[in-house]
């Protein structure tokens, strides 16, 4: 039967929460067991990861390797850690892979759903803000080592530039001008960016130090999958304009990384 | 204690639907066909932020004739039955056919309730069909349902009409409607038979069908997942030139 009494909320989240909390399991921190441990270990355990954005002169590149571990060992080669979530801003998403991509899932319906319901797209700052709501949402799980740590990065048509969000555990919300990577291998990443970039550089540059901190990442840090050039798996990148969000080919991909390898 | 009068179902019944029809006749008309690449909605709308055609998910758009708050809170109602099925399940399992049921059994509780009023809104729910498959059959194809103030639904073929002059509107598309028309010719289409209907109804303050006065809308059979767009003034007013 349609109900009608919850006209008036943009917010699935809240929706759900209220109609269907079972659909919500892992990310509704009132679910988590109070005699939750806290343990160092606990909160580097699944963060296999390296995902980062680049701004460049256009719009913004984001970046996510494909490798999920499971300990020691490869648990998943080619996971997606990037996701478009409306046609100006994508999600990537480090740490426990089954709370990231429900999370990942939960915020593009969110954004589309207040977009179709309002008649008009959520701003990014809104899209920003919301997403800090959802990660402190999961902190009860986040205390059991279950922790989800997004990266959001998207094209601001008001300001005319692409533009990044990083989170901390209990959901705050700090903007990155430039670049920023996070995850097992983030910093890794970051010091590769660092040294790389500059302001106003190209699409092609961009494609090209995000690819090379990946490939650093991949090789400091043995949770971050690097190319696979037999089993042909490349990194994914997406790029984000003023005429929206488009995968960056696979080919492309791969030229790019065929050229860093004929450089080393 | 005083003798309730006695009214029959059929008086009941009869009187909720004079009632609605009142309502109905005085709204504007909206269009739905079929053209080549997926389904073209049209409506009589001067309004620029008010419509009456409307996405509800991925491959599923709503068009209402009758009072815009009643089919406002429908479609959000839609729109979020949708994304919970979505969700739960996957995307692809949300259908125009699950969707018109829900609609059907509210709006038919609504018109039985004897304490409320009916709704005075006509709907047509469409769901375009899949990408490429030229032998889809069933729930692959196409869809239109349309919906009667009092749930009573009924499944559609290449175009269908809601509104005051639906009947008149149906007939003239019978005569000139042809399988697969390109966009310009099928929008052309309509607006013609606006023109030809609003001539046909002598009213002082004659509607003008131009580009600015109807709300345009389709589903395409295209390769990205929300299939419905909406077309702007501009973008009209290229497709008939």
């Amino acid at each position: 039967m349609l109900d009608l009494t919850d006209y008036g909320t943009s917010n699935f989240f809240q929706i759900l929460k209220r109609r269907h909390p079972e659909l919500l399991a892992a990310l509704h921190s009132s679910n988590a067991p109070s005699n939750a441990t806290v343990t160092e270990a606990s909160f580097h355990q699944y963060e296999g990861t390296t995902v980062l954005a680049v701004v460049y002169d256009a719009g913004v590149v984001m970046a996510g390797d494909r490798q999920a571990t499971e300990g020691y060992q490869v648990g998943e080669r080619r996971i997606q850690k990037v996701y478009p979530v409306d046609r100006h801003s994508a999600i990537a998403v480090a740490g426990a892979a089954g709370p990231c991509i429900e999370m990942a899932k939960l915020f593009q319906v969110e954004v589309e759903f207040y977009e179709k319901t309002e008649g008009m797209s959520l701003s990014l700052d809104g899209q920003a803000n919301f997403l800090s709501h959802l990660v402190r949402a999961n902190l009860g799980l986040a205390m059991q080592g279950l922790i989800v740590l997004p990266l959001f990065a998207g094209y601001d048509l008001k300001q005319q530039r692409g533009r990044i969000f990083k989170y901390d555990a209990v959901g705050g919300r700090y903007e990155e001008g430039d670049y920023y990577a996070i995850g097992s291998g983030g910093k890794d990443a970051r010091a590769t960016l660092k040294k790389r970039y500059s302001l106003g550089i190209t699409h092609q540059t961009a494609l090209e130090i995000a690819a090379e901190a990946l490939w650093d990442a991949a090789d400091e840090d043995i949770a971050t999958g690097g190319p696979d050039l037999i089993r042909k798996i490349f990194p994914i990148l997406y790029t984000i304009t003023q005429e929206g969000v488009s995968e960056v080919p696979e080919a492309t991909v791969e030229e790019l990384y065929r050229e860093l390898i004929s450089r080393l | 204690m005083s003798t309730p009068y006695y009214v029959s179902p059929e008086q009941i019944r009869q009187d909720k639907e004079d009632f609605v029809r009142r309502g109905i006749a005085q709204a504007k008309e909206v269009v739905v066909l079929e053209y080549r690449d997926g389904l073209l909605m049209v409506a009589e709308n001067p309004r620029k932020t008010i419509y009456k055609i409307s996405e509800i998910y991925d491959r599923i758009a709503l068009a209402a004739a009758g009072r815009i708050a009643e089919y406002e809170a429908l479609r959000v109602a839609g729109i979020r039955e949708s994304e919970i099925k979505g969700f739960r399940y996957y995307r692809e399992d949300v259908t125009a056919k699950w969707l018109t049921n829900l609609y059907s059994q509210h709006m038919g509780a609504v018109a039985q309730a004897w304490d409320a009023k009916p709704l005075e809104i006509e709907l047509l729910v469409c769901e375009v069909g899949i990408t490429g498959s030229e032998t889809a059959s069933g729930l692959q194809c196409n869809q239109i349902y349309h919906i009667a103030f009092d749930g009573i639904y009924s499944e559609e073929e290449k175009y269908a009409v809601i509104g005051g002059r639906a009947t008149a509107i149906t007939e003239m598309l019978e005569q000139r409607y042809t399988d697969g028309l390109e966009m310009p010719a099928a929008l052309r289409l309509v607006m013609e038979t606006f023109q030809n209907i609003e001539a046909d109804t002598d009213t002082e303050d004659g509607y003008e069908i131009a580009p600015d006065t109807i709300e345009v809308a389709c589903l395409e059979q295209t390769a990205e997942r929300r299939r419905f767009r909406r077309l702007s003034t501009d973008e009209v007013t290229a497709l008939l030139s």
